[in-house]
């Protein structure tokens, strides 16, 4: 039994004259959560649909729980999978408890669960409304509930916070933390990406369909290089620091009062803290590694930097 | 198995919930107490005419309604689901895709069939309680191939409205088809056979005509319900040609329930095809 969930080699999609993707390798393990990002149009949705088995890959393979998900065969694997649409909109005359039941007789799950489902997801009070009536988070949390049928195995959850309050995403994501620890996999794709990377595993960013990197927060910052940004004060002479810095490389920018600001470069950047601590009058330093906004950027704006150049 | 008798009990509580079954059995049931009440006012008279006349004005009226109605209850069975993005959703669920529009077309052909077994059965029961029905078993069997017939024929439509639903991407595509369809076999089929009649003045032989009409669901309904009615097939028009008992009628209703599977087989193979 091996612990890959689903794994896909040089896996491309077109449709027409369309590529949506190109030659996308990408792998995930048991209890893993994989962020998936990329612009509007990159292939984020493309790939949850080709790993559920609506589509199929018109080159490369695919592997989900070891099965070919596209295949009549494996209809049973669906048991496993849990899908969130982007923009779904269920059966407006039906009230969020028979839609979530219809659901989950076609999943062979018993009333009983639905009743929990729908309390998690904070609709309890509106068990009974028709979902014509819900609000846009109120559908969004439907469909959160609709994918959580069953306890699948693996889910896919294509912009599950649109429309979400921010309780309701902090609650989202305290969700994935347990549901990662019960060792269930993940694959969400996000636009908003403040605070997601505490939450996931890995990151694959997506760009004109190709896989522009992939791999865990770390890994992804080692391979941008991106500089370390450090702030902090000096109260008194900073003329003996600077000097040392710039056998380094590093200027030392000037903010407001006392403060500075320093990008210290990815392979130096201990270098650029062992100078810093050895003055005597730093007062206050402050860390900022590359967050996942600003590594989406720098690989996303390379891609097309290239682009332009071809 | 299952999931078919989900998917097919989930369509039929929404026919019921949006009132389309009510509105179909109710339309149906005036439709035909009307007929066999005021029927014989062309006549000078009002009252319950006899059975013959009734059941023959009345398929000339269902083979326009009942067609209409199938293509309306069904026509975005499955685009209406793609452009709501439930299909994709139920595409993801543990059932395949002939489970599902099986289950969907069971539902909606329950709906019809139900509506349509009350409907004409009401009337028939006010017909036999008021009306002068001659022998009771005759009219039990002209009412029973009525209402078996009429419902393969609305069968067969909401087969036709599956076809259209699963070709198209637009819910609107899927209704404007839906209406052409209606319009060719309802008016233009048999419009296109009296000019082949008329303009090979007669030539085309009988029995040509014969298999002509049966590629016409319409048709064979009507002339289902004609050639049981000998009496009135002065009454009839373009079909009373095929009514001279070419067919039996057991035959005629296998021709209607191959109208039914056919067009379902097609949207079968159409919607394994099409991309989610
Ligand atoms: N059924 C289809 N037919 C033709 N082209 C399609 C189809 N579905 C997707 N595409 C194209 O494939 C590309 C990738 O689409 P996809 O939906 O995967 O993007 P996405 O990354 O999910 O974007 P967004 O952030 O806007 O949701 C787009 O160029 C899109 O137009
Ligand atoms: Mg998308």
């Amino acid at each position: 039994m091996s612990d890959t969930v689903f794994s896909m080699q040089r896996v491309s999609k077109t449709w027409g004259q369309v590529h949506a993707l190109r030659d996308v390798s990408l792998e995930l393990r048991k209890g893993q959560v994989l962020g998936l990002l990329g612009h509007n149009g990159a292939g984020k949705s493309t790939t949850m649909k080709l790993i559920l088995g609506l589509i199929r890959p018109s080159s490369g393979e695919l592997k989900v729980f070891d099965h070919d998900p596209s295949a009549v065969e494996s209809s049973h694997l669906r048991l496993k999978l849990g899908y969130l649409p982007e923009n779904v909109s269920f059966y407006d005359q039906l009230s969020g408890e028979e839609v979530l039941t219809y659901f989950a007789r076609l999943k062979g799950i018993e009333r009983r669960q639905v009743a929990l489902l729908l309390e998690r997801v904070g609709l309890a009070h509106a068990v009974k409304r028709r979902v014509g009536t819900y609000s846009k988070g109120m559908r969004q949390r439907l469909g959160l509930a609709q994918a959580l049928i069953g306890e699948p195995r693996l889910l896919l959850l294509d912009e599950p916070t649109v429309g979400l309050d921010p309780m309701a995403t902090r609650d989202f994501y305290g969700m994935i933390d347990e549901l990662r620890a019960k060792g269930v996999s993940v694959v969400l794709c996000s636009h908003v990406l403040p605070g997601v990377e505490r939450h996931i595993d890995r990151a694959a960013i997506l760009g004109q369909g190709q896989l522009l990197a992939s791999g865990s927060i770390d890994e992804l910052r080692d391979m941008a290089g991106l500089p370390l940004m450090v702030r902090g004060r000096i109260d008194g002479t900073r003329d003996a620091l600077e000097q040392r810095l710039s056998q380094s490389g590093v200027a030392l920018t000037r903010l407001n009062g006392n403060a500075f600001e320093l990008a210290a470069p990815a392979g130096g950047k201990l270098d650029v803290l062992r100078n810093l601590l050895q003055s005597p009058d730093l007062t206050d330093i402050e860390l900022d590694p590359p967050n996942l906004e600003t590594l989406y950027a720098h690989f996303d704006g390379q891609s097309r930097k290239q682009e332009t150049l071809q | 198995m299952k999931s078919i008798l989900i998917v097919a009990g989930k369509e039929f509580r929404d026919g019921l919930r949006n009132r389309w079954a009510f509105a179909i059995t109710v339309v149906f049931a005036l439709l035909a107490v009307g007929l066999a009440y005021f029927g014989a006012a062309a006549s000078g008279q009002v009252g319950f005419t006899g059975v013959a006349t009734t059941i023959v004005s009345l398929s000339s009226l269902a083979v326009f309604l009942l067609p209409l109605i199938a293509l309306m209850l069904a026509y975005d069975s499955v685009v209406g689901e793609a452009q709501q993005g439930t299909l994709l959703l139920l595409l993801t669920y543990p059932m395949s895709r002939l489970q599902l529009l099986v289950g969907k077309f069971l539902g909606h052909a329950a709906i019809l069939g139900v509506s349509t077994l009350i409907g004409f059965g009401v009337a028939g029961a006010v017909i036999a309680a008021f009306g002068d029905i001659g022998e009771f078993s005759e009219f039990l069997l002209a009412l029973g191939l009525f209402i078996v017939s009429a419902m393969l024929l609305g069968w067969a439509f909401v087969a036709f409205a599956y076809l259209i639903s699963v070709s198209v991407a637009e819910k609107s595509r899927a209704a404007g088809i839906a209406l052409v369809v209606w319009f060719f076999f309802v008016l233009v089929f048999d419009l296109a056979l009296l000019g082949l009649l008329v303009g090979t003045s007669g030539t085309v032989s009988e029995s040509v005509f014969h298999y002509l009409l049966l590629l016409n669901p319409t048709d064979i309904f009507r002339i289902v319900n004609l050639t049981f009615f000998e009496a009135a097939r002065t009454h009839a028009g373009l079909a009373s040609i095929g009514a001279d008992a070419a067919f039996h009628p057991l035959v005629l209703l296998g021709a209607l329930l191959a109208w039914v599977i056919v067009p379902l087989v097609a949207a079968m193979v159409l919607f394994r095809r099409r991309e989610a």
